[in-house]
């Protein structure tokens, strides 16, 4: 019906914080540069965070597009107000929402655990080619 | 049927992603949409499970026959829009060489 506007919601937010985060990065990075501190510059992390959070974003905004046609292609979703067939009577609205609530949270959660296992992964990976680029 | 052809997309994605002669083609948006879109058809699925049963995996032929024909019209999306990023970011350069081209003209 509308489940996919939960992770939709989410993509919201979390593109905005991945946006913040690059920003603020990006200034550290800049101060580093003007202090001359190569050290630290060199030290720091190759897969920060706010590229961590646009692989969820991706990964979120790549899924709720494709589900979003899914719905269209059911008379779910209208390009007329209001848009969702369902919010036309107050029954439908009912089972709607039970939805979102069900399956729409479950689409944002198994998503995001996919996305924490996926950066879990990468973590270690980046870890140990690190280890073994020191051994040589 | 839809989250099969989905999830075959996306493994094929990610391998052609994976080799290193695609380096050029930009692929991590098409492999990011498929395992989205995957992801969440797999809850979808699991709620429809809860409600069928072991009938989830017999549906009656021209439901699959729907399912199918959005499954490939879902692929196809993904493709367009991957191909519009592609051409949009350029990244070996053959658009913006192809309009130098075309102004020397």
């Amino acid at each position: 019906m509308a489940c996919f506007l939960v992770p939709a919601a989410e993509a919201a937010v979390v593109t905005i914080a991945a946006h913040s985060l690059e920003l603020a990065e990006q200034k550290k990075a800049q101060r580093l540069t003007l202090s001359g501190d190569h050290t630290a510059l060199a030290e720091q992390n190759p897969l920060p965070w706010s590229r961590k959070l646009k692989w969820l974003t991706y990964l979120l905004w790549g899924g709720v597009l494709l589900l979003a046609f899914e719905h269209v292609w059911h008379g779910e979703v209208t390009p007329w107000f209001p848009f969702l067939t369902a919010a036309a009577n107050p029954v439908d609205m009912a089972a709607m929402f039970q939805e979102m609530a069900t399956v729409g949270v479950t689409m944002a959660v198994i998503v995001t655990a996919v996305w924490a296992v996926l950066v879990a992964c990468a973590s270690l990976l980046l870890k140990r080619s690190d280890r073994a680029e020191l051994a040589r | 049927m839809t989250l099969l052809i989905t999830v075959f997309a996306a493994v094929f994605a990610t391998v052609k992603w994976y080799s290193r002669e695609n380096n050029g083609l930009n692929l991590a948006p098409l492999c990011f949409m498929f395992w989205g879109a995957s992801l969440m058809w797999l809850a979808d699925a699991i709620f429809e499970y809860m409600e069928l049963g072991a009938d989830y995996f017999t549906p009656a032929l021209a439901d699959m026959v729907n399912d199918a024909y959005l499954g490939l019209s879902v692929v196809a999306l993904a493709l367009v829009v991957w191909l519009v990023i592609l051409l949009v970011k350029d990244p070996q350069g053959t658009v913006r060489a192809a309009l130098r081209k075309g102004k020397a003209n």
